[in-house]
């Protein structure tokens, strides 16, 4: 019996021990809430918490037949994912309000599996950003400082899954927003590949780059977690008729004769933390004990990926932001003097986003915009392409690429808020995967020197080769243990 | 100066699929407000569209109908604007890859036959409806239309005059009928039409320029708007003015077009592909599978009823125009092998009754055995043929077959020589004047009596007998006096 209090337990301890009844899932539940009403003022995780709500949702689940693979066990979701009856906000003021009459299909298929959704774990607005600093609800604290950002945009969910706030999470990820908060927050964050899981029900920013995934304390739960939420959906025209493997079984089948590939452009001699540098050199050279074969690549386009994401990101995230108006949902901005209808969209979009918000919607507008169009966007996709083609050909090289998951560690909360651009570059190593529509994860690998905080290594992979790269983040994480390192967490007084 | 009007018209046609182009929701007219909805056509936050198969197929077949080419691979596009009827603020619509383009719809105007090129046919969600309430201050939307699947079909501008115009819509129309894809009612919305003109001086080359009409709720509204557009403009043109490029509006009431206040300058739509759509593959199966689908369109039933019957074109021409009046000829001819006389009845009183009531042939139940029996009651003599078209009348309002009216009325027509004697014995005893003036040479007074006769009678009397009968007593009585 585990000396950890039934919160500080992974999903796969958890089934165990529920099953055996040595832990009822109302315990668990309790337990959770606790740890929640003791943290959460201080790491503001969620956004706000309901004990009664979710001890009914229990009630309910237990009565569900025939047991799931989740029974009993409670899911963090981000702010961006419907779910039925609870208010969902995306963290932004315009939609405050906004409780959606129907699950995501990633909900669902949690529900159907006896999962208890826990939801409102805080973002950034819309996921625009990189530190769950934008979100118009307070910024998430990193448990490990909380002086420092837990990253973004799915801050929320890695900072409880980090705390123990949260048995595992769902996020989000378009441009690195699972992976980096992950890294930051040393915990797993997986980015399937593009069209893996169903979008439908996924409060969109970028459609052709979205993707929900798990934000879990092991590799093991992420695999229980992706298996669960992947496969086709009728409601999403792209998600892909590709089968689900068994992730969970794959994951103990070994790495040995495996390569992984180590991309030139993302070891640069300057703008990465020599901390960061040092524990991926550690993490190869793991890789390599355990019988993997280490090769040299270059993906020669990556100095483009950034800029390619903010045109084409922005592009689609102008257009999907654009139903935001007042008129049948969330924020309206009140009618005193306005008078027209022009007045009332430009004073409820003006007063319900944020800066980053708008600022998005300017650029993604601007590029898609006549006489801009050919030299922005349609440029950018092509960029885009050629992006993947540098995937594709690596491919024939190696089995698996390793890089860092950002280039430093969680940075304090306010330094990079003022510098837009500053902060679109700690993307630089998460944004390709999402371009070129690749599976991504991220695991701990390493502290920084003072040992305070989480330093993330990145695999990639083939299209739906999630079951490579889990086993691949698996073997590794079983030959160390920086999955068992957690943040000393302190209470503000 | 002699000015030709260059005309293309945009089509837009809702098909009648049960459900909208992107979601399940039914997409029938006529529901209570936003009844007909779910989030994908709200656009709530979340949402994905999927496109409808048989909106798809629909609008394959449309295109062959048309005669375009059909796009191997077809893709949809946002296009952008803000309006509180568009939910998501973006149609999902289709770009630069539509569904097909270069066709044509072949229609004869004054006896000439011309062929007006189709630019382009492409698929796309309605709006939906925003109602304004006069007495406060709300306008209200209703999504139940939000979603529905259109057709926008795009003409060349080759039409040259507004009677063009005007017999395009009317072609165009019953190919859509007899496709079977839409209702085309203009005054309930599904089938709207756009107008672009233009004039220049005859024989030139380069187009002039082009005002862009809307508003138009019907047929001869879309005519009688181009003609005074093209009155409009070539006043213009008289003077030396410029025809501003502009979009105008059809008033019905004033019958002008009036300019659309304050125009901003022309909407940038940021048309861009539609990422949560994949393109479409459309192959050469489909096509074909489609294309052994359609049904005989107008045109080719035309040319076949003028053949098969011997029929004159025009018959052959009104009797297809709707396709409804088409299967009741060709269904009655089946089992009463007179063409003629059977077009004649459809395209007399049928059609006069339709108009009279402002009913499309579609609306009005009208059986093939209720045109063949009322016939043959009139070929045995049943009921003279004056009967005969009061008793159709009484066959529409009645929803009965004529049969069944004539046996439960007791409507046969009076033959018999004595009786209709006696009759007309009792005319001519009432009406001692009428004699006088007939005497005297007032050949009308003949008339007014056979009228007479039919009255008392209540219409039974045949008339031909009554008038011969008429005849006889009257020279009698004259040459008695003489």
């Amino acid at each position: 019996m585990s000396s950890k209090t039934p919160s500080r337990l992974t999903i796969h301890e958890l089934r165990s021990l529920i099953d055996k009844g040595e832990v009822h899932p109302r315990e668990l539940l309790d337990d959770l809430l606790d740890e929640i009403a003791r943290l959460n003022p201080t790491l503001q995780a969620y956004i706000t918490v309901d004990p009664e709500r979710l001890r009914a949702q229990l009630a309910e689940r237990l009565r569900q037949e025939p047991r799931g693979k989740l029974f009993g066990i409670p899911i963090t979701v981000k702010d961006n994912l419907c779910v039925q009856g609870e208010e969902t906000t995306c963290a932004s003021k315009i939609l405050k309000g906004f409780v959606p009459p129907y699950h995501a299909t990633s909900i669902e298929r949690l529900i159907q599996e006896g999962a208890i959704i826990i939801p409102r774990a805080n973002m950034d607005e819309f996921a625009f950003g990189s530190s769950t600093e934008t979100s118009a609800f307070g910024v998430t604290k990193n448990p490990w400082d909380v002086n420092r950002v837990p990253g973004g945009s799915s801050g929320g969910a890695a900072s409880a899954v980090a705390a123990d706030l949260a048995i595992a999470a769902l996020g989000t990820d378009t441009g690195g927003s699972i992976r980096q908060p992950a890294s930051f927050c040393g915990v797993v964050g997986l980015k399937p590949t593009y069209g893996r899981v169903s979008r439908y029900g996924l409060i969109a920013f970028a459609s052709s780059l979205d993707q929900i995934g798990p934000l879990t304390k092991d590799v093991t739960d992420c695999a229980w977690v992706l298996s669960i939420i992947a496969g086709q959906d009728p409601r999403d025209s792209t998600s892909a008729p590709v089968a689900v493997p068994d992730y969970v079984g794959f994951l103990k089948q070994g790495v040995k004769g495996l390569r992984f590939g180590v991309p030139q452009e993302y070891f640069p001699t300057e703008g990465i933390d020599p901390a960061v540098r040092a524990a991926l050199e550690e993490a190869a050279q793991v890789l390599e004990r355990l019988g993997m074969r280490r090769t040299g690549l270059s993906l020669p386009r990556t100095p483009s990926a950034v800029a390619t994401y903010y045109i084409v990101a922005t592009a689609e995230a102008s257009s999907n932001l654009a139903r935001y108006d007042g008129v049948q949902y969330g924020y309206r901005a009140s009618a005193n003097g306005s008078g027209s209808l022009m007045a009332m969209y430009e004073r409820t979009r003006a007063e319900g986003f944020g800066p980053e918000a708008k600022r998005r919607i300017i650029l993604g507008t601007y590029v898609l915009s006549r006489g801009y169009y050919d030299a922005y966007y349609l440029k950018g996709l092509k960029v885009r392409t050629l992006i993947k083609q540098d995937f594709d050909a690596a491919w024939t090289q190696c089995d698996v690429i390793l890089t860092p998951t950002s280039p430093s560690a969680a940075f304090r909360i306010g330094e990079k808020l003022n510098d837009p651009l500053q902060m679109y570059l700690s993307d630089i190593f998460t944004i390709s995967a999402n371009l070129a529509g690749i599976p991504a994860i991220s695991i701990p690998c390493g502290l920084t020197p003072d040992g305070t905080l989480p330093i993330g290594m990145q695999l990639l992979a083939a299209p739906f080769d999630e079951a490579r790269l889990l086993r691949v983040a698996y073997a590794y994480e079983q030959a160390t243990e920086w999955h068992l390192r957690k943040p000393e967490l302190r209470v503000a007084s | 100066m002699d000015y030709e009007s260059v005309i293309g018209l945009e089509v837009h046609v809702q098909l009648a699929t049960e459900t909208k182009l992107f979601c399940g929701c039914p997409a029938a007219f006529g529901a209570a407000p936003t009844s007909q909805t779910c989030p994908v056509c709200l656009g709530l936050p979340g949402v994905l569209p999927v496109l409808n198969q048989r909106a798809f197929e629909w609008g394959i077949k449309a295109a062959l109908a048309f005669d375009c080419q059909v796009a191997s691979v077809m893709k949809f596009d946002r296009k952008q604007y803000f309006y509180p009827d568009l939910p998501k603020n973006y149609q999902i619509s289709q770009y630069d890859q539509p569904l097909a383009h270069e066709g044509y719809l072949d229609i004869v105007v004054r006896d000439v036959q011309k062929r007006i090129g189709i630019q382009r046919i492409h698929m796309e969600e309605d709006a939906g409806k925003l109602l304004h309430d006069p007495q406060a201050p709300f306008s209200y939307v209703d999504f139940n239309r939000a979603g529905v699947p259109l057709l926008e079909i795009v003409s060349k501008p080759e039409l040259r005059s507004p009677e063009e115009a005007y017999q395009y819509l009317i072609e165009l129309k019953a190919v859509l009928e007899y496709l079977d894809v839409s209702t085309c009612n203009m005054e309930e919305g599904s089938l709207r039409c756009d107008a672009n003109i233009s004039l220049r001086p005859r024989g030139a080359t380069q187009l002039g320029a082009k005002v862009e009409v809307k508003n138009m709720n019907s047929f001869k509204a879309v005519k009688a708007a181009l003609e005074c557009e093209a009155k409009r403009q070539a006043t213009l043109l008289e003077a030396g003015q410029r025809v501003p490029q502009e979009t105008r509006l059809w008033n019905a009431r004033t019958e002008l077009t009036e300019s659309m206040r304050s125009k901003e300058e022309a909407s940038d739509y940021r048309y861009f592909p539609e990422p949560d759509l994949v393109p479409f593959v459309i192959e050469r199966a489909v096509i074909e599978r489609l294309t052994n689908t359609l049904p005989e369109l107008p045109a080719r039933r035309r040319q076949r009823l003028a053949e098969q019957y011997g029929l004159p074109a025009y018959d052959a021409h009104v009797l297809t125009q709707h396709r409804p009046l088409a299967e009741l000829f060709e269904q009655t001819v089946s089992q009463y092998p007179k063409p003629k006389p059977v077009a004649n009845w459809i395209m007399g009183d049928l059609l006069a009754y339709l108009n009279a009531h402002g009913k499309e042939p579609g609306e009005v139940t009208f059986q093939p055995i209720w045109l063949i029996h009322l016939l043959q009651a009139i070929d045995d003599g049943t009921i003279s043929g004056k009967m005969a078209k009061e008793l159709l009348v009484q066959a529409i309002e009645q929803q009965r077959d004529p049969e069944q009216i004539i046996a439960a009325e007791g409507m046969r027509q009076i033959v018999d020589d004595g009786a209709l004697s006696q009759l007309v014995d009792e005319v001519l005893a009432g009406h001692p004047k009428s004699l006088e003036d007939f005497r005297h040479g007032k050949q009308n007074a003949l008339m007014f009596l056979v009228g007479q006769c039919m009255r008392r009678s209540q219409g039974k009397a045949n008339p031909q007998q009554v008038t011969e009968i008429l005849k006889r007593k009257l020279h009698v009585t004259a040459k008695e006096e003489h």
